[in-house]
C-alpha cells in the first residue's frame, strides 16, 4: 500500500535526524535542505541512499540536484514508490 | 640545576585531556594509573572466535564515546576521531577555554594507523551492498589527519591542523610539532597529542603475525609486563591523550594554571630495520640527549623517565641500553616507570598519553608505578618504580618521555616542573 505524503515526511525526518542530529520536527515540507537545514552534499547522498532503502524507490544521482526542498523529495518518493 | 638561557619563547602545558583504557578523562586516568589498575581485558567481540585470533585480549577504551559525544558526532567520525574530539574538548575546557585569535590557534594530533575501522567496514559495505552504499564521509574518516581536522573544526583553529604519522611515536611527534610551532611564532596556543583506535581483527592478526603481541590469553591483566623476565610482547591499547600547549607569556597574561613546561624535543631515526629498534640504542640515546640539551639542561638534571617500554623482549633491553648510553652514572638516580603495564600500548597515542602522565608526575610530584614486575630482567638495570607510586622531591624537576616507532623513529620530550 502506498504511503501518504505525511508518512513519507515522517520517515524522511527520521533519516535526517539519524544523519545530522537535527530534530525531526524541523524537517518540514517548505524547508530547503541546504539553506534551512544546513545539509551538505555529502550528507544528502547518505540521506538519499537511506531513503531508497526505507521507501523502496531508486533516486538517480542526476535527480538528487532537483530535490532542493523537503517537499521535492517527498513528492518524488510518493510518485515513484513501488 | 642548569639555568636555561633560551632565546626562544618557552612553552607551557595549560590543559589536559584523555580517554584511555583506564579512564574516560585525564584525572580518572591518572587516578587509575597511580593506583596501579590495569585496563587490559578479554575481548567480548564475536570476531575474536570467528577469526580464531591467536590473541584474545586488549586494552579497549574505558568509556564508550556515545556517553560523551552526540550520536551524529559518533556517526561522522572514525573512533580515532571520536577519541581525539573527547580528549581535545576536555583539554580545552581544562585550560579555561583560552581566548585566542583563530589564526594563532593550531592543532597537531598524530595517529599511527588512521581510520582502520572505517576503511574496513566500508570495504565490507562495498562487497555486500555495492558502491552506492559506501558512506560518503569514508575518506575524511579514514585519513590519518581526520582527527586533527575534526578538532580544528571544533575549536576554529586556523594556524594549521597537522598530523605527524610516525607509528608509535606519532603522539610524541604531535607534541614536538606544537612546540616548534609556538617557538617559531606560528601559533600562541596549540592543541596537541595523539589518537588511535586500532583494536580491529586485522590489526591484532597483523601484529600477532609479527609476534609483537603477548599471547598470555589466560592472564590478560598480567600480559603487559615491561622489564619482567617473563614478558612476551605488547598489549594493544586505544584512546587519545591531548594537551593544550601555550606560549608562556600568553598563558601568564591570562593567569592560566600551568602544569609544567615543555622545554625540549629530540628526534632521530635509526636507519637500521623497518620494525626493530637498533639494539644498542644509539638513536634513542641521541634523541634523549638532544631533548635534554634543547631544554638547556644536563642529563644529571633528569629525575624521572616515562619509558617507551612496550613489554617486548628486545625493545625493553634496547631502551635500557639507550638510557645508560645517554645518562651514564646518573642512570641509577632516575625513577623510571612503564605505564604501558596498565594501559597497554596505545600506538600513535602512546607518546602523547605518556607525555601527559609525565606532566602529571611533575605536577603531583609522584611517579606512578609499573605493575606486573615480579622478577626484573637482569639485563634491565634501571631503578623501576614498583609496588606503588614514588614521591619526587621538592624544587625544580625535569623529566623525559620516550616514544619510539616502527620505521626507526625515536622521539624524546623534556618537561620541567612549573616551580
Amino acid at each position: 500500500m502506498a504511503l501518504s505524503e505525511q508518512e513519507i515526511l515522517e520517515g524522511l525526518a527520521e533519516i535526517v535526524n539519524e544523519e545530522t542530529g537535527l530534530e525531526a520536527e524541523e524537517v518540514q515540507m517548505d524547508k530547503s535542505f541546504t539553506e534551512d537545514l544546513d545539509i551538505d552534499s555529502l550528507s544528502m547522498m547518505t540521506i538519499v541512499v537511506n531513503a531508497e532503502d526505507k521507501f523502496g524507490v531508486r533516486i538517480p544521482d542526476d535527480e538528487v540536484k532537483n530535490l532542493t526542498h523537503v517537499k521535492d523529495a517527498v513528492s518524488y518518493i510518493a510518485n515513484h514508490q513501488g | 640545576m642548569t639555568d636555561t638561557t633560551q632565546t626562544a619563547r618557552r612553552v607551557v602545558v595549560t590543559g589536559l585531556g584523555a580517554t584511555t583504557p583506564v579512564g574516560g578523562t585525564a584525572p580518572q586516568t591518572w587516578e587509575a594509573i597511580v593506583a596501579g589498575r590495569s585496563g587490559v581485558r578479554t575481548l567480548e567481540h564475536d570476531w575474536v572466535a570467528e577469526h580464531e585470533l591467536p590473541v584474545t585480549f586488549a586494552a579497549p577504551i574505558h568509556t564508550d564515546p556515545l556517553e560523551v559525544l552526540k550520536k551524529v558526532e559518533v556517526r561522522r567520525n572514525d573512533p580515532s576521531g571520536q577519541y581525539a574530539l573527547i580528549a581535545a574538548r576536555e583539554a580545552w575546557a581544562d585550560a579555561g577555554a583560552p581566548e585566542v585569535e583563530p589564526e594563532r590557534l593550531g592543532v597537531a594530533i598524530g595517529s599511527g594507523i588512521g581510520g582502520v575501522h572505517t576503511l574496513l567496514s566500508q570495504w565490507d559495505t562495498l562487497k555486500e551492498k555495492g558502491p552506492r552504499r559506501v558512506f560518503p564521509l569514508t575518506v575524511p574518516m579514514l585519513m590519518p589527519n581526520g582527527p586533527a581536522a575534526a578538532v580544528s573544526l571544533d575549536l576554529g583553529a586556523r594556524a594549521g591542523a597537522h598530523c605527524p604519522v610516525s607509528a608509535c611515536a606519532s603522539g610524541a611527534e604531535g607534541m614536538g610539532q606544537a612546540l616548534t610551532m609556538i617557538r617559531n611564532g606560528r601559533a600562541d596556543v596549540v592543541v596537541a597529542g595523539g589518537t588511535e583506535a586500532a583494536i580491529h581483527p586485522v590489526c591484532i592478526a597483523a601484529f600477532a603475525a609479527m609476534t609483537a603481541l603477548s599471547d598470555r590469553n589466560d592472564d590478560p591483566q598480567g600480559a603487559s609486563r615491561p622489564y619482567d623476565v617473563a614478558r612476551d610482547g605488547f598489549v594493544m591499547g586505544e584512546g587519545a591523550g591531548i594537551m593544550v600547549l601555550e606560549a608562556e607569556e600568553h598563558a601568564r597574561a591570562r593567569g592560566a594554571r600551568i602544569y609544567a613546561y615543555l622545554d625540549g624535543l629530540g628526534m632521530s631515526s635509526d636507519a637500521y630495520h623497518i620494525t626493530a629498534g637498533e639494539p644498542e640504542g644509539a638513536g634513542a640515546a641521541r634523541a634523549m640527549e638532544e631533548a635534554i640539551a634543547d631544554a638547556g639542561l644536563a642529563t644529571d638534571d633528569i629525575a624521572h623517565i616515562n619509558a617507551h617500554a612496550t613489554s617486548t623482549p628486545v625493545g625493553d633491553v634496547a631502551e635500557t641500553k639507550a638510557i645508560h648510553r645517554a645518562f651514564g652514572d646518573h642512570t641509577g638516580d632516575i625513577a623510571v616507570t612503564a605505564t604501558k603495564s596498565m594501559t597497554g600500548h596505545l600506538l600513535g597515542a602512546a607518546g602523547a598519553l605518556e607525555a601527559l602522565l609525565t606532566v602529571l608526575a611533575l605536577h603531583h610530584r609522584q611517579v606512578p608505578p609499573t605493575i606486573n614486575l615480579q622478577e626484573q630482567d637482569p639485563e634491565i638495570d634501571l631503578d623501576v618504580v614498583t609496588g606503588g607510586p614514588r614521591a619526587l622531591p621538592e624544587g625544580q624537576l625535569a623529566a623525559v618521555n620516550n616514544a619510539f616507532g616502527f620505521g626507526g623513529v625515536n622521539v624524546a620530550l623534556t618537561f620541567t616542573s612549573a616551580s
